[in-house]
């Protein structure tokens, strides 16, 4: 049986890292990456086949170290667990906060209790989402950013909270009318952002890194998917929204703001990644919101 | 900026004193530093090659100084750091634009070259000296006034306390200030030496 030689180089320094020696035909990458292997450009699969790579009988890979790594899921635990402690630091008005006269008090509003509940359970849905729910296409992610996106939610929510649970909050203007109001687009969007979880969940079968186009399902909130390439982020800037009316706090609507930025440059993103891998993409969809963005 | 230099040394030579100073230029100052807005559009459409958030971040603190503390503070208006500011942006300013100007015409002289790249050693820190200077002698007035702040109660829930936000950003000085120090320092190595830095890659 032909056999084939691998030789294995630095990316940057073009040194010589490893020379493999009689590799099978029929040798995954993932067996070869034991002795830790990726191309320049883009890079190679755990799942790709030696065969089937455009190489001729030497095959040279080359190694790029991507830094300290972390783990989606560990990242996402972490981030989410954060805001869910610090707002209740706030509204249990712990100590050092407010004024000493206010320490262990409860707002008079309901609307403060009602944003509590809304804010603790849209956190819980989270983390519930990341052990359950999510299926990761990569394992890991840099060290640093573990960093960056804790800072940047542990710190709005503490923000946020701060101004909410302030024994000085002034409630929304239009009093119970503007509560409901907000509180039904909360509820709608997190179900549907949750629907949105499941029916990508279902895509793809557990273990695998299958990609398809996401299509409606029976479930209404899907219904989503004809006008827009990624409804979950349509719907978590709907539950955002919500919550700045329920709420009428700046601070909040700045939050959502952020939000939406980056959730449309993911969208974007993805939207783009869609069109070029499947030619048959539904052209009636745009990233994040109908017929506009 | 040539301009704002020849009628700070006429004023100075005029009435022997700074104070003043800032009042009778402030029009042009004022003026002139706006415009360096410019500067970021360049960036973003693609004329200059240096990064946005760079010039941004260089035009901003500018800006913030003119308009958000000299225009807005007067008592501090004829405070000596205030001069010593103006002086040093007014040469850099001089130095540099003569820079962009005859590298554009490619007859660039030498000694402008040289002064582009050896001055800031000098006048970077007397800037942000003159600067922090006249934050920190703001601060008692900013306190007093409550100026640019939002208190609680209100309807949109939330504050916003001017005297802590200059505190914030005097102290941000102190990691911001040496990077872009060094790293003109690393541009003038390259330039006037020659050099290869090797950059870390990310």
């Amino acid at each position: 049986m032909k056999h084939y030689e691998v030789e294995i180089l630095d990316a940057k320094t073009r040194e010589k890292l490893c020379f493999l020696d009689k590799v099978e035909p029929q040798a995954t990458i993932a067996e070869i990456k034991n002795l830790f292997t990726k191309t320049q450009g883009k890079s190679l699969k755990d799942e790709d086949v030696l065969q089937k790579l455009p190489v001729g009988t030497t095959a040279t890979l080359y190694f790029r170290d991507l830094g300290a790594q972390i783990s989606w899921v560990t990242v996402f635990l972490t981030e989410y667990a954060g805001p869910l402690f610090i707002y209740l630091l706030f509204y249990f008005r712990v100590p050092f906060i407010y004024g000493h006269k206010y320490d262990f008090t409860s707002s008079r509003h309901t609307v403060v209790h009602l944003a509590c509940t809304c804010h603790s359970l849209h956190y819980v849905k989270r983390l519930l989402e990341t052990l359950f729910v999510h299926r990761f296409s990569h394992g890991t992610m840099p060290l640093r950013n573990i960093f960056k996106n804790c800072t940047y939610y542990w710190g709005f929510a503490a923000w946020m909270a701060y101004y909410i649970n302030h024994p000085l909050y002034t409630p929304p203007t239009y009093g119970a009318q503007q509560v409901k109001l907000a509180l039904a687009i909360f509820v709608i969007c997190q179900l549907g952002n949750f629907s949105i979880h499941m029916a990508l969940r279902d895509l793809r079968p557990a273990g695998s890194k299958t990609r398809k186009i996401p299509y409606p399902t029976k479930n209404p909130f899907t219904w989503l998917f004809l006008l827009v390439s990624c409804p979950n982020y349509t719907y978590e800037v709907g539950s955002w929204i919500g919550f700045a009316i329920m709420t009428q706090c700046l601070p909040v609507a700045l939050f959502s703001l952020v939000g939406f930025t980056q959730m449309t440059i993911w969208a974007k993103g993805k939207h783009r990644s869609y069109l070029k891998e499947f030619r048959d993409y539904p052209p009636l969809r745009m990233p994040i919101i109908p017929f506009l963005l | 900026w040539l301009v704002l230099a020849i009628a700070m040394v006429r004023f100075y030579m005029e009435k022997g004193t700074h104070r003043g100073l800032y009042k009778s230029i402030q029009k042009t100052l004022k003026f002139f530093q706006t415009f360096a807005l410019l500067e970021i559009v360049h960036c973003l459409i693609g004329i200059v090659p240096t990064s946005v958030l760079v010039t941004g971040v260089q035009v901003s603190s500018r800006i913030f100084m003119v308009w958000l503390i000299t225009h807005s503070i007067k008592p501090i208006q004829n405070e000596e750091s205030v001069v010593l500011f103006l002086v040093s942006w007014t040469v850099t300013e001089i130095t540099r634009y003569s820079f962009y100007t005859f590298s554009l015409l490619d007859h660039l002289p030498y000694f402008i070259k040289w002064a582009r790249y050896n001055f800031f050693i000098i006048l970077y820190p007397v800037g942000v000296a003159g600067e922090l200077l006249t934050i920190y002698a703001a601060l008692p007035y900013v306190k007093k006034t409550g100026m640019f702040s939002i208190r609680l109660p209100n309807k949109y829930n939330v504050s916003f306390d001017y005297y802590y936000f200059l505190l914030i950003t005097m102290a941000s000085y102190i990691p911001l200030f040496p990077q872009l120090y060094f790293h003109m320092l690393r541009q003038r190595r390259k330039v006037l030496h020659g050099e290869v830095i090797v950059e870390k890659d990310d």
